[in-house]
């Protein structure tokens, strides 16, 4: 168990290539941080730049006060699984789950104790004997962390494992996941580009993009308060309604609150936020015309374009839509919904 | 296919049925021509078995002639040519194809290059002068001198490499993680997963091995180290003046039979080795 | 060329591995080649003892050597009769066999085996069923009143190779063909069928078409192995007699070098024969690599 401490970190591809900027993160003991991001954002060259796969350029990495920088993989006390489980298809799951000990020297009545405990938490107790490629995708995963558990490593690096399932199953494995390293108390680092697995797994959240980190904290905190546009059009779903403030002030009937900084010129508003009845407080009032519904079931989401522009408002409704596609409806975004930001440097104000 | 033509089935079989017996034919003939004797041969030509097999099996096995050992001592020389040549080939070239793969190293494009050039160099371009480094290295009439100039081959790596390319990265990144360096990697993971190919490749290199004959006519010179392939070639030569045919095909039937009946009895792994070598 | 995306990163290891097949290569094909390549310039003087640089001296005498210039016509003629026959034969049983459901497997264990047959064997049983006065095919062209002697008839010795050394080859191309059918998309047969093609009218615009790539691929083997496989089938017959008939390029190399110790010559040969090799190779390549993916 242990903190993993990344310090100036960058990586610089032959070439001139910067995958990764500069990047300073703190994870502590035992905390499982989500790296999450869209593809090509550096949060997997990141996470094997940890794991001791990839060089690292510039700066430190250092596990439970070590610097690893030149350490092997097997050196640095740290297991991972991979999307594709990387099982061991020759092996049985039980051959599977003492490799690694095997390799290390660990005593025989050690690693049977190791894996029985392990095959008991995931429950694989039945396959035991068995192949790789005799077991199903749900079964593989669960293998594959079989294999991270056992070596009772300072932490688990997962690489976007849950990837390959299907959704039914991907919402059972998270659930595994989160039990499973809450019990263990490992520190954990998670790779997803699926914001919604990263909403659910992570202690604290870390949003990547172009090689940069965007925003850290707690995952409500990125959702309520996105410190930049990306952060903002990231994480929630569906994304953020960004405005121009010039284009509001253009709409007839239209006032901004005085609360709204002067420099914001793009106003972020979430579609669950924004409400078909005038409400108590300030709210900026807009007319639209119903695109599209699509009746999610609990809720419906509103596509309306906004009059007299070509903008699609994106809007949350609870149970079914009141209204019919190609009506006119009025909407309002109330002052407390607003998150303002300025548009060149995307940075959010106040 | 998708209609049901009966007559271009029967057509189909009938091809299929001329064409297998055209190409089993000539052996067919040889076979025939084992079972008898010299004199029934120089006066017809039979197509039915005749009672002379093992006599003239044994008399060619056992019996040495002028100029070259009894047959069962080519024989011996030849199976273990093959064998060295399979073996040293496969060894060579795995381990040459997993440096290339999962290394990087100074200079590995020049290695590559080197290694890629002896496809544009088949022993027939090249005999006098291999066969004075051979000379002058000592190692003529020997086994040594037979398999070690045959056993760099430039299309085992190519295979290797191609089939280590498809090994998915994780596998070695996980056995990275787990504690294997290179060589624990090798053996424990990539070996037991090149199982197919290594067999396949084991069909096509024996017989590679088997079938030599330029190579062994230029190292040997003491009767001793003879192949098969230089005893049936020398038999057939004084064919004209001494025309001891059952026993040419004897010993040309014995030639040809240990690789055949791999072939016919490996034939998957075979086609798939001759396959996968040539792409 | 590409490594895979992580590699270890141990600095002499590699060395270590590829050093064996680096060291053969380098000690029995590049030095010799080089070695060749020198000899072909320089000119033994009769008693062996010393060696004279005479410059391209040897390739113009070859190349306007009448007996160097008709060994190139035999060998086209040859390579082209040998590549013909067995692709064809190996086409059309590669098409018999994929039409069928049952027997297929069967067949093919009965076609292939060719291939493991030494190219001397393959001479020699050929040498026997030819035999002026015993062998099963001259005894029947007898009767339809041909006399057959390959050791007197030059055209008669050249039939002679071309069959052994076609006989051999139709197995390799049957395997190649017959994989190359079979990876043509079965919708695309059937879809043709839907449009009303029959299997002939299938096969000459879908197949065929389709099957360029193997057919290439497979050209340019044949061409090599007539080449340069084919040696074993010459030296057990012919020898390259009678009079030079079956004397090919290949054959001509050894029989100048090995048996007529004309050094310079010989060698000034293997290095036209190498620069066809390369010539090919980088042809089959170049080719191949574009449609090949991985």
């Amino acid at each position: 168990m242990a903190n993993i401490d990344i310090s100036g970190v960058k990586k610089i591809y032959p070439g001139n290539v910067t995958a990764i900027h500069g990047l300073d993160l703190s994870i502590e003991d035992g905390e499982l941080v989500v790296l999450v991001g869209p593809s090509g954002c550096g949060k997997s060259t990141l996470l094997r730049m940890i794991a001791g796969l990839e060089t690292i350029t510039e700066g430190t990495v250092s596990i439970g006060g070590d610097v690893v920088n030149r350490k092997e993989p097997a050196e640095r006390d740290i297991a991972m699984v991979f999307q594709n489980y990387a099982l061991y298809p020759h092996m049985s799951v039980r051959g599977n789950l003492e490799y690694g000990l095997k390799n290390r020297g660990t005593p025989r009545p050690e690693i049977d104790k190791r894996v029985t405990e392990a095959a008991r938490i995931l429950e694989i107790e039945p396959f035991l004997e068995r192949k790789p490629r005799q077991l199903s995708g749900g079964q593989r995963q669960r293998v594959a962390m079989g294999r991270a558990i056992v070596r009772h490593p300072k932490a688990f690096l997962f690489d976007e494992p849950l990837s390959n399932l299907d959704a039914k199953l991907r919402g059972q494995m998270r659930i595994e996941i989160k039990r499973i390293q809450r019990s263990l108390k490992t520190t954990s680092v998670y790779v997803t580009h699926d914001q919604l697995e990263a909403m659910t797994l992570a202690d604290r959240l870390v949003v990547m993009n172009a090689g940069r980190i965007e925003q850290v904290g707690k995952p409500v905190e990125l959702y309520e308060k996105p410190a930049s546009l990306f952060v903002a059009g990231f994480i929630g779903s569906p994304p953020m309604n960004i405005f121009e403030t010039a284009v509001l002030r253009e709409r007839p009937g239209v006032s901004l609150p005085a609360s709204l900084p002067a420099q914001a010129d793009v106003i972020g508003v979430r579609p669950d936020a924004i409400v078909l009845d005038q409400p108590a407080g300030a709210a900026i009032a807009l007319k639209g015309t119903v695109e599209l519904i699509e009746p999610v079931g609990g809720e419906s989401h509103v596509y309306v374009r906004m009059t007299g522009t070509d903008q699609i408002v994106i809007v949350v409704v609870q149970g079914r839509a009141p209204f019919g596609e190609t009506e006119e409806i009025a909407f309002y975004l109330p002052e407390a919904a607003l998150h303002p930001f300025d548009k060149t440097s995307g940075r959010r104000i106040g | 296919m998708v209609e049901n033509r009966p007559l271009l089935t029967i057509l189909t079989h009938l091809t299929l049925v001329l064409g297998v017996a055209l190409v089993i034919f000539p052996v067919y003939v040889a076979i025939i021509a084992m079972t008898h004797t010299q004199q029934t041969l120089g006066f017809t030509t039979p197509l039915w078995p005749g009672d002379q097999l093992i006599p003239n099996l044994i008399n060619v096995l056992t019996r040495p002639s002028p100029g070259r050992p009894p047959f069962w001592v080519m024989l011996w020389n030849s199976t273990w040519m093959a064998v060295i040549i399979m073996a040293g080939k496969i060894v060579i070239s795995i381990i040459s194809a997993y440096a290339i793969v999962y290394f990087k190293f100074p200079f590995r494009l020049v290695a590559f290059w080197i290694i890629f050039i002896t496809l544009m160099l088949p022993v027939e371009v090249r005999i006098i002068p291999t066969f004075e480094v051979v000379a002058s290295l000592g190692l003529l009439n020997s086994y040594a001198g037979l398999t070690i100039p045959l056993i760099a081959s430039a299309t085992a790596t190519f295979l290797f490499r191609q089939f280590f390319m498809t090994v998915p990265d994780e596998l070695m990144e996980a056995a990275r993680v787990d504690g294997a360096g290179p060589i624990k990697f090798f053996i424990d993971v990539l070996l037991p997963l090149s199982r197919t190919n290594i067999a396949a490749l084991c069909v096509i290199l024996f017989i590679y091995g088997w079938v030599q004959y330029l190579w062994p006519v230029l190292v040997t010179t003491r009767e001793e180290y003879f192949t098969l392939m230089m005893g049936v070639q020398q038999m057939a030569a004084t064919a004209e003046t001494d025309p001891m045919w059952n026993l040419i095909m004897s010993a040309t039937v014995l030639a040809l039979l240990p690789p055949v009946l791999v072939v016919i009895f490996m034939q998957r792994l075979f086609v798939k080795g001759l396959i996968e070598t040539e792409k | 060329m590409e490594t895979k995306r992580t590699t270890f990163p141990n600095k002499a290891l590699p060395y270590a591995f590829i050093a064996p097949q680096l060291l053969i290569t380098l000690v029995f094909f590049i030095w010799p080649a080089a070695q060749a390549i020198k000899a072909s310039f320089e000119r033994q003087d009769p008693f062996g003892l010393s060696t004279s640089f005479v410059g391209f001296a040897h390739y113009t005498r070859l190349l306007q050597d009448p007996l160097y210039l008709a060994s190139i016509s035999r060998t086209i003629v040859f390579a082209a009769a040998v590549t013909v026959i067995s692709m064809g034969l190996g086409l059309l049983f590669a098409m018999a066999v994929s039409r069928l459901i049952r027997g297929a497997n069967a067949y093919s264990t009965l076609l292939v085996w060719p291939y493991a047959v030494a190219p001397v064997v393959a001479g020699v049983l050929w040498w026997f069923m030819f035999n002026t006065s015993t062998g099963a095919l001259s005894y029947v062209l007898r009767v339809f009143g041909v006399a057959w002697n390959h050791n007197l008839n030059g055209t008669h010795a050249m039939i002679l190779i071309i069959l052994a050394a076609a006989w051999k080859q139709i197995s390799y191309n049957f395997l190649f063909f017959l994989a190359g059918l079979q990876s043509v998309p079965q919708s695309l047969t059937e879809a043709a069928a839907i449009d009303g093609a029959g299997p002939f009218k299938r096969f000459l615009t879908i197949m065929l078409p389709l099957l360029s790539p193997t057919t290439f691929f497979l050209f340019i083997i044949n061409v090599n192995y007539t080449m340069f496989d084919t040696f074993g089938i010459i030296a057990g017959t012919t020898h390259g007699g009678p009079n030079q008939a079956t004397n090919t390029l290949v054959y001509k190399v050894y029989a100048d070098g090995f048996i007529g110790l004309n050094l310079g010559s010989s060698s000034a040969q293997s290095v036209l024969l190498m620069l066809f090799v390369i010539l090919l190779t980088i042809v089959q390549f170049r080719y191949v690599e574009r449609r090949v993916q991985y």
